[in-house]
């Protein structure tokens, strides 16, 4: 047997590897990462289509728009890399993977709490950092990753916000309704939600109601007209909601077509009732109800920045239509640009390390200004009370970033 | 065997084992996918091909053994090894039921279909109720480290992953080769050709039909423990979900029911597709929502319409990889 | 809990449950004839509520005038769905038809949203919103004449198998295939006529569903699992037993939903189901196999 030499060694070694990779080149296997200081790679992940796509494609104008405003705004210029993970979790999980692959220096999304955890794990399992943009679930920023950050307010503290704005549109109206049907769907975010306010609500003296009957319905439900009679039959004051578009909806056409008018709707923060769907079906119908939500300052500097970029690439749209999902994808593009910017690199652990540094005071979402604690959670996001006025989503408290004044009870309540 | 078939087999498994020394992450996380739908059908293919029982609600089995040791490793701290024995335990004792349930009352074809169904949509409301293992919220476990294999708790970098997958689903195609070729395995092909001339050869068709249920569960929960510990969340809706169900049928019959090899190429050849057409989708600048799977669609349909006993009967037979008789 | 709650839930529960029970009744006609199973169902039900839509923006046509243009193309559709691609596949094995018809589904679910979009749509009829009322007891007006019309076509139907020689004939072909073509009918062309006449009656049935419920591309999936649930529990061949199974399931969730979880309504019909396969598979007014 021939006895191997160094060289021939190392030459046998490398022409398997040239035959490896040629062979295996066929399924899209990378050549050499692109190292760029100059450029930061964002690889934006959302459910654009699927039983989510309607609100990803929402989050994507957010995104599509940012690199425009940043590169005033800071000067430095991002690319963003965008992906669309089917409101699926496993291809959550391989485009995060595909996108770092393909040179990805940071990563945020993904709107939907399963699909954020998928890529949670990417971001942690490549050390890449993630900004989230929109997820509620509490649990995402408690498992001990390090890579992660979240720019949204979790559930209990949508909760908190919500009830606390709830007190003040009461006193906002001078009215003090009594009691309150909780309504809410049974998906994640309804139960996380359903939990914290069964958390918060015996506690508090504020507020002055009582729930008198708990309703939960299932998310994907074409049919409230047993939830609506039940809470009907509850005589409750106002409907304590939390739901989504669909079921929004129909409680709405159900609430009617039964002829129950309590003093009014109000959402202690989950979507639906702001969403221009809501609008173009329900009409008239679609008026004063009530979402109490993290939302833009309309106030805000950047809020206006971005309301004309948002116009000039979408003339048929409204930022108000999109303004969660529009505000919170473009804070955390911002969020990754600051931190380039600051870190002058694009190596992940130098942006992981100055994201961990981040103090952003000039925002357009309402709330203090955005600094990570140890979790990689911002705390003190803020929340509004937004009410649907004349066919748009208004903010109508706090007072002070308010464009109008709030309507509680709504004209049609029947004593 | 042939000579062929031998030679082909001993490359691929030569390749697999050496996929992650030169692979990107992102082709092994796909890869690891691969290998786990490649595994759960084959465990279905136990059901389908030994049993003639068409299942539709394999994910009952999936989700049950995920939830069985994500629940005693977040509540109790129990590791995978010993809660795996659980999932087992719980998975056989599902599928006994069903198949009793199924056989004794003659049960079969679409209404056996239909009751695993049943099951699965059952379990899945009922799992959105359980606020003791997440209820609809889901359950997270924590995710200590990934630096270094940790086998013991399943902990660790996507490689182990990967190596735990491929050895499943080694050990699978192990197992359902040796079985086919076991007496069991002509009963259950007997059993499968005429059930009622094989009772009259004496072949007690109750017990043989209620094993091969078993075992197809008991297969499943292993891939359940796997996914708990791979992704670390689960969610009632997700795991429960028909469309699991179906993802893990879609492999073995295009592939091929009843074959040692169909689930391995079917699960092989989906994912490599639904993964080109978003490729090609994206090249081609195409972002309507929707157009991809219109494609996938599509071409399920044309396999099913052409290739009726998948594709891997047709590619055995060109690659000259059958048997000589 | 007061009566009327009760009262009025149990009446709403009946009427949607007849609506169900036309949709089961076009798949009970087509599996109890060509033995297919039509995965399909649902998401053909969904493309009728979307052509409804369709005509109501364009030329303001009401969904109950509707039916006659869209039942009319689904028959032709439906018949030749079957002479073109199911037919091959009623011998072949039961996997096989799934998946022949999943593929179907998949693609017409896709192809719904690349054309219409993920958002739900629906008509915006006078009536949408108005309730008769008598005492306390609502009656969803919407819901009252989408019932009637659903009797109405069931009826029909029951009308067209018991009394026409084509009806006989397709009835014939069910009961018995091989004396079906010994006696020399056309066992194949009625096979396509049955799938014809199955899909019109789902057709129908979406025209109505539209009136009670927002349409968008994922529903179909969830209305073929009612479908089949509600065609075993009132009895595959029977169409009175399509119906009553729908009335049946309509009102055992609205009960459910009222005395335990809403959330937890379909729960009950699962449960159902599998007490019927296991004690009378062959469903509340079906024939015993």
């Amino acid at each position: 047997m021939k006895v191997q030499t160094g060289t021939s060694r190392v030459r046998r070694r490398v022409l398997k590897a040239a035959a490896a990779s040629a062979a295996l080149s066929t399924l899209g296997f990378p050549a050499i990462v692109r190292a760029q200081a100059t450029r930061l790679r964002v690889g934006v992940v959302l459910p654009r289509s699927g039983v989510q796509g309607f609100i990803g494609q929402s989050c994507q104008k957010g995104a599509d728009l940012a690199p425009g405003v940043i590169k005033e705004m800071l000067g430095v210029d991002i690319e963003i890399m965008s992906a669309d993970n089917e409101s699926n979790v496993d291809v959550s999980r391989t485009r995060g993977e595909r996108l770092v692959q393909e040179g990805a220096h940071v990563l945020v999304g993904a709107f939907d709490s399963g699909q954020t955890a998928a890529l949670a794990q990417v971001a942690e399992q490549r050390g890449v950092p993630l900004v989230i943009n929109i997820a509620a679930a509490p649990q995402i920023t408690e498992q001990g990753y390090k890579f992660v950050f979240r720019n949204f307010q979790t559930a209990p503290d949508i909760v908190r916000n919500g009830l606390a704005l709830i007190g003040d549109l009461f006193q906002a109206t001078n009215t003090v309704p009594r009691t309150a049907v909780f309504m809410h769907v049974n998906d994640t975010f309804g139960m996380a939600m359903a939990k914290g306010i069964a958390a918060v609500m015996p506690r508090q003296t504020q507020l002055p109601f009582k729930i008198v009957d708990t309703i939960q319905y299932d998310v994907a439900t074409k049919d409230l007209t047993v939830e609506v009679s039940k809470a009907k039959a509850s005589k409750a004051d106002f409907v304590l909601l939390v739901c989504r578009l669909n079921d929004a909806i129909l409680l709405r056409r159900e609430m009617v077509k039964q002829r129950w008018n309590p003093m009014g709707i109000v959402s202690p923060g989950s979507p639906g009732m702001y969403e221009e769907q809501y609008f173009k079906t329900l009409g008239k119908l679609s008026e004063y109800s009530i979402s109490n939500v993290p939302w833009y300052n309309p106030r805000a500097e950047l809020t206006k920045v971005v309301e004309k970029a948002f116009l000039k690439q979408n003339p048929k749209d409204k930022l108000v239509f999109n303004g969660l999902n529009v505000g919170f994808t473009f804070e955390a593009i911002l969020i990754a640009a600051d931190a380039f910017k600051r870190a002058r690199a694009t190596d992940p652990k130098a942006l992981t390390a100055a994201i961990r540094q981040t103090n952003i005071t000039s925002k357009m979402m309402l709330g203090a200004p955005i600094k990570f604690n140890e979790k990689g959670q911002v705390e003190g996001i803020g929340s509004a009370c937004v009410q649907n006025l004349n066919l748009v989503p208004t903010v109508v408290l706090p007072a002070v970033v308010a464009t109008a004044k709030p309507v509680f009870p709504w004209p049609h309540y029947q004593a | 065997m042939n000579r062929r078939a031998a030679v082909l087999l001993a490359v691929l498994a030569a390749m697999l084992v050496a996929l992650p020394a030169v692979a990107s992450s992102y082709v092994l996380s796909v890869a690891t996918l691969i290998l786990f739908f490649a595994f759960t059908g084959q465990a279905w293919n136990v059901m389908m091909g030994f049993a003639g029982q068409l299942s539709l609600g394999h994910s009952l089995y999936v989700g049950v053994a995920a939830y069985a040791v994500a629940g005693l490793f977040f509540h109790f701290g129990i590791g995978p090894w010993a809660g795996v024995w659980l999932a087992i335990l719980l998975c056989v004792a599902l599928g006994a039921t069903i198949g009793f349930l199924a056989f004794r009352f003659g049960i079969s074809g679409v209404y056996f279909a239909l009751l695993t169904i049943a099951f699965a949509e059952f379990t899945r409301i009922g799992f959105d109720h359980l606020d003791w293992l997440g209820g609809p919220g889901g359950l997270f476990i924590k995710v200590e480290q990934r630096e270094y294999s940790d086998l013991l708790n399943l902990r660790g970098p996507p490689q182990m992953f990967y190596y735990v997958m491929l050895a499943l689903a080694a050990a699978a195609f192990a197992l359902c080769a040796w079985l086919l070729r076991s007496r069991a395995g002509y009963y259950w092909q007997a059993i499968r050709e005429d059930e009622q001339a094989a009772q009259a050869l004496g072949i007690n068709t109750f017990r043989w039909k209620m094993l091969a249920v078993m075992l197809s569960s008991a297969l499943t929960a292993l891939a359940g423990v796997f996914f708990a510990f791979y992704y670390n969340n689960l969610f009632p809706e997700h795991i429960f979900h028909i469309s699991r169900s179906i993802e893990i049928i879609l492999g073995p019959v295009i592939g091929g029911v009843g074959t040692l090899f169909g689930p391995i190429l079917g699960a092989a050849v989906l994912t490599i597709l639904a993964d080109s057409i978003t490729e090609l989708l994206a090249a081609l600048g195409i972002e309507i929502p929707g157009v991809k799977q219109v494609f996938y669609g599509v071409v399920l349909l044309v396999v099913v319409m052409f290739l009726p006993h998948g594709i891997w009967p047709a590619l055995a037979r060109k690659l000259g990889l059958e048997e000589r008789r | 809990m007061p009566i009327e709650l009760v009262v009025n839930v149990v009446i709403a529960g009946v009427l949607t449950g007849l609506v169900y029970g036309l949709m089961a009744l076009g798949l009970s006609v087509i599996f109890g004839v060509v033995r297919v199973v039509n995965f399909a169902h649902g998401e053909m039900m969904t493309i009728a509520m979307y052509a409804t839509v369709v005509l109501f923006a364009s030329l303001q046509l009401d969904p109950f005038l509707a039916v006659v243009p869209v039942g009319a193309a689904f028959f032709v559709f439906g018949y030749a769905l079957q002479a073109g691609l199911i037919n091959p596949f009623i011998t072949r094995p039961e996997h096989s038809q799934f998946m022949l018809l999943l593929a179907v589904a998949i693609v017409m679910v896709n192809g719904l949203l690349m054309v219409f979009g993920p958002d739900a749509r629906n008509v915006q009829v006078d009536y949408q919103l108005e309730s008769y009322a008598i005492g306390p007891i609502l009656f969803d007006k919407a819901r009252v004449y989408a019932s009637a019309t659903a009797v109405a076509a069931s009826a029909a139907l029951f009308a067209f198998f018991k009394f026409t020689r084509t009806g006989k004939a397709i009835r014939a072909c069910a009961d018995n295939y091989l004396g079906a073509k010994v006696v020399g009918l056309n066992v194949r062309r009625y096979y396509a006529l049955t799938f014809g006449l199955g899909s019109a009656c789902v057709a129908v049935a979406g025209c109505m569903m539209i009136l009670l419920v927002d349409v968008s591309p994922v529903l179909g999936p969830a209305y073929t699992l009612l479908a089949f649930v509600i065609v075993i529990v009132g009895g595959l061949g029977s169409m009175a037993g399509a119906l009553l199974g729908g009335v049946l399931i309509g009102v055992s969730e609205a009960l459910a939903g009222l005395f335990i979880q809403p959330s937890a309504k379909s729960m009950f019909s699962f449960a159902l189901l599998i007490l019927v396969l296991l004690l009378r598979p062959q469903g509340l007014l079906g024939r015993k196999p």
